[in-house]
């Protein structure tokens, strides 16, 4: 068995008296989508900006490849391919959907800092961006305001940007979040297409989505992990159930 | 230094931070709850202490003049916020800096068009005209101490105020979410008329009470509005205690400076500034809330 | 778009043109006037490319001025050669401290820091009797003694500025600045180290608002602590305003327009400030685009 990819050492976040990530170890396996689901509260937002970088740690270790990453900051993170999608719409609103994808690809230059050639002509950043929005289709959508994309298109353009970092850890926070039936099926086809030989960690709710796209799920409640193991295992334990209460595990 | 000369300049000092208590309250109450950064905060200032000189020197009363001149600081308060100031709400930052600046300009323009380029001196009212002796060689002028009590009664008063009553409370909510006090029912734009109107209240109130101090002249309200800018940077947006120990902070290093440095007095305030900066990017007691 | 890019070249050309007429009046107006230009773009480039608001900028073009008298009184170095880069690198070096400071604080609380230090270095020459104090100092021997001469330079260093500018504005580092002020967070996530960014452009927009400080002494011969001061950043935020910013050319044409309301206002009424007031308040509520959004289209058209 590989050294997983990316790996939580009793991951902690408290916030004041409450523990909204708490003592969380998990490991994630390169090319393999792992899901994180659990009811409302559970903690997998929370979980999930403290692999971006975005909240500190309370306690615990993030490892990626190995390396110690906890105290990362969120570019660093990004930098060494640790990919992430929003779950609200986190675009640059009033600018174009392809100037949008073009950031994106152009943070992977060594360094965004040149000052005179004019930035159409760096031809990777170019046909990086391209791929993305192609494979996002939303290449028609190019020269639309990302502010006045409909909102499943707004989606298509978050996972765009994502892809045009070439991540190698795609980190997706409810990405089928508020779309309509069918919108949300195009969006888990184009992430299953983008999830092949990928690693993702899919935070979701839609459990129809989840179970057709992962190959692990963990399920947390309350901050902790209550368990781990492939889909079919997760939708015949009694334990998860009982945790959702009620709520309809597909 | 001696003991008594360092008793005397902390003394000016608190004093000096106390009345810029008053006007940084203001300012950091008007942002915090109103998300509006105010440059013409220090005109109501400057304009306080012209109407403290102008009824009192037509009606040889100072009293008169703070009684009448506060409710028309409040009066004009609520018509700027009307006029105004409601159009910067949720508006972006170089809008807010440039029509307050605007402001300012403007009511530089109407005190000389109205009262003229001259320094004007304010006698201090005859009931409060003595001295107070401490100590052997101490004293304390009577007008001076009745300012900085006034100053702790006020921020006594605010602080009950916002702490324990009902309208506090909205107050603190606004500050942090005023969608969100919004939705809950309650009234934004009265709780941000009344708020803003305090606030040109206490920097008109803080203006007559200093007017006897140090004259009533133009371009007055300029020093005294970067350094509350000091003030509530240094105590965190929207936190009146923040204002109340930066004011203090302020004050001090401030009349300190004038004494041991006198070339450097006023780059010693924003030195002060700089460092508590560099140890907390966000103020001593840092936002109210985050992101404004 | 060609419509616009002719008229701003023609509008150069004018300018440039006015040489010839060896005018007095216009040569000091319009020099003056063009150094204006050069201040509102340099700003633009931190309020309308990186969404930064900043009063710190007077402050640079100060500094550079009084650090030309220094040179010139105080070890007689005069040739433009060598005063003329030592100048920019006094302004650069400010606006790196103060910009490494001031970036600590975000929103609101950057706009107050930029504020302070403004006031700080004013006072530091203000209440310095070694420094020129209130009255200023005389710059002994200028790097340009020709009024036409220094006119030239001038107009070069608009011409100049203006494509320097524009190119940043079209390098990836231009796109970098328009997404940080588009969403900063976002940024960050897609692996930006956007403070770093932030500072670069701090110290370029304050080395270029010292060249402007440089050539206002070049051609008055004189400064004085009135030009730092918050309220002289405002007025390079007000142009900024007037003309629209984001658009380089937009504050450019908002400096000419407030330098022809201050000369002219000034004959109208002695309360011409008020003039300025009005008509900063009535394009804050009614015209946020300033003139460039009268003459349409983005920037990156």
């Amino acid at each position: 068995m590989a050294e997983p990819l990316l790996r939580a050492e009793q991951l902690t976040r408290r916030f004041g008296a409450l523990a909204a990530v708490n003592d969380v170890s998990l490991a994630f396996e390169e090319g393999r989508v792992h899901a994180v689901i659990g009811p409302n509260g559970a903690g997998k937002s929370t979980f999930l900006n403290l692999l971006s970088g975005e909240l500190r740690a309370s306690s615990g270790r993030v490892l990626f490849r190995g390396l110690d990453v906890t105290t990362a900051r969120p570019d660093e993170l990004s930098r060494l391919g640790i990919g992430r999608s929003y779950q609200t719409a986190n675009l640059f609103p009033d600018l174009r959907c392809g100037d949008c994808v073009w950031l994106a690809a152009q943070s992977r230059l060594p360094s965004s800092m040149r000052f005179f050639r004019p930035a159409e002509r760096y031809a990777g950043v170019a046909e990086r961006t391209a791929r993305a929005l192609d494979r996002c289709g939303i290449s028609a959508r190019r020269t639309a305001i990302a502010g006045q994309l409909s909102y499943g298109e707004q989606r298509q353009l978050e996972i765009a940007m994502m892809l045009a970092t070439e991540p190698a850890v795609l980190l997706l926070d409810e990405p089928l979040a508020g779309l309509g039936h069918d919108e949300a099926l195009r969006v888990v086809d184009l992430l299953r297409g983008v999830s092949q030989g990928r690693t993702v960690i899919l935070v979701e709710h839609d459990m129809e989505a989840v179970f057709s796209i992962s190959d692990t799920v963990t399920v947390l409640l309350d901050g902790r992990v209550l368990e781990t193991g492939s889909p079919e295992q997760i939708r015949k334990s009694a334990r998860v159930r009982d945790a959702y209460l009620g709520e309809e595990v597909a | 230094m001696s003991l008594s000369l360092f008793a005397l300049q902390l003394i000016n000092g608190v004093e000096y931070g106390l009345l810029l208590f008053l006007v940084a309250s203001g300012l950091t109450l008007v942002f915090g709850v109103l998300g509006v950064l105010n440059f013409a905060h220090g005109s109501f200032y400057m304009l306080g202490a012209y109407l403290a000189w102008w009824i009192s020197a037509r009606t040889g009363n100072l009293w008169l003049a703070i009684l009448i001149g506060l409710p028309a600081m409040v009066l004009i308060g609520l018509l700027l916020e009307r006029l105004a100031i409601a159009r910067l709400y949720g508006r972006d930052h170089l809008s807010q800096v440039l029509l307050t600046y605007g402001l300012v300009l403007l009511f530089n323009e109407l005190q000389r068009a109205v009262f003229g380029n001259d320094v004007h001196g304010v006698p201090t009212p005859k009931s409060l005209s003595f001295t107070i002796h401490l100590g052997e060689a101490q004293t304390w002028p009577a007008w001076r101490a009745f300012t900085a009590l006034s100053c702790i009664a006020l921020a006594a008063g605010m602080r009950q105020l916002i702490l324990k009553t009902r309208f506090g409370m909205r107050v603190r909510a606004g500050a942090s979410n005023a969608e969100m006090v919004e939705a809950l029912g309650i009234d934004v734009r009265r709780l941000f008329s009344v708020v803003f109107s305090a606030g040109t209240a206490l920097a008109g109130l803080a203006g007559m009470l200093a007017a006897p101090l140090t004259t009533v002249y133009p371009g007055m309200g300029e020093s005294i509005l970067i350094l509350s800018f000091v003030v509530v940077v240094i105590g965190g947006i929207g936190s009146i205690k923040g204002a109340f120990l930066g004011a203090l902070l302020v004050g001090i290093a401030d009349t300190f400076g004038k004494v041991l440095l006198p070339g450097f007095a006023s780059a010693i305030v924003y030195a002060v500034m700089a460092a508590v900066l560099l140890w907390r990017p966000r103020g001593l007691l840092g936002p109210a809330f985050e992101g404004r | 778009m060609i419509g616009r890019r002719a008229l701003l070249l023609s509008g150069a050309l004018a300018l440039g043109a006015v040489a010839f007429t060896g005018d007095r009046f216009w040569l000091q107006f319009l020099g003056k006037a063009m150094i204006g230009c050069i201040l509102a773009m340099s700003l633009d480039l931190l309020v309308g490319f990186t969404g930064l608001v900043s009063l710190a900028h007077s402050a640079f073009f100060g500094l550079a001025a009084y650090a030309l008298a220094g040179l010139t009184n105080q070890l007689g170095l005069v040739t433009p050669l060598l005063t003329l880069p030592l100048c920019l690198l006094a302004a650069a070096a400010a606006a790196l401290i103060i910009g490494w400071l001031s970036l600590r604080a975000t929103g609101v609380y950057f706009i107050m820091v930029t504020l302070a230090f403004t006031q700080m270095l004013f006072y530091l020459f203000n209440d310095s009797p070694a420094l020129g104090g209130s009255d200023g100092l005389y710059v002994s021997q200028r790097p340009v003694d020709s009024r036409l001469a220094a006119y030239l330079v001038i107009w070069v260093a608009l011409i100049a500025v203006y494509v320097l500018l524009s190119r940043i504005f079209r390098a990836p580092y231009g796109r970098a600045l328009e997404g940080i002020r588009a969403n900063e967070q976002r940024m960050r996530s897609l692996g930006y180290p956007t403070r770093r960014y932030k500072l670069v452009a701090f110290v370029i927009a304050g080395a270029l608002a010292g060249l402007a400080g440089y050539l206002d002494a070049t051609l008055y011969g004189f400064v004085n602590p009135a030009q730092l001061g918050w309220k002289q950043s405002g007025l390079i935020l007000v142009t900024v305003l007037l003309g629209g910013k984001g658009t380089l050319y937009g504050p450019a044409l908002g400096a000419l327009l407030l330098a022809f309301i201050e000369h002219y206002g000034e004959r109208v009424t002695e309360h011409w400030n008020a003039l300025v007031a009005v008509l900063v308040i009535a394009v804050v509520l009614v015209l946020p685009r300033g003139l460039s959004g009268l003459l349409q289209g983005s920037a990156r058209g």
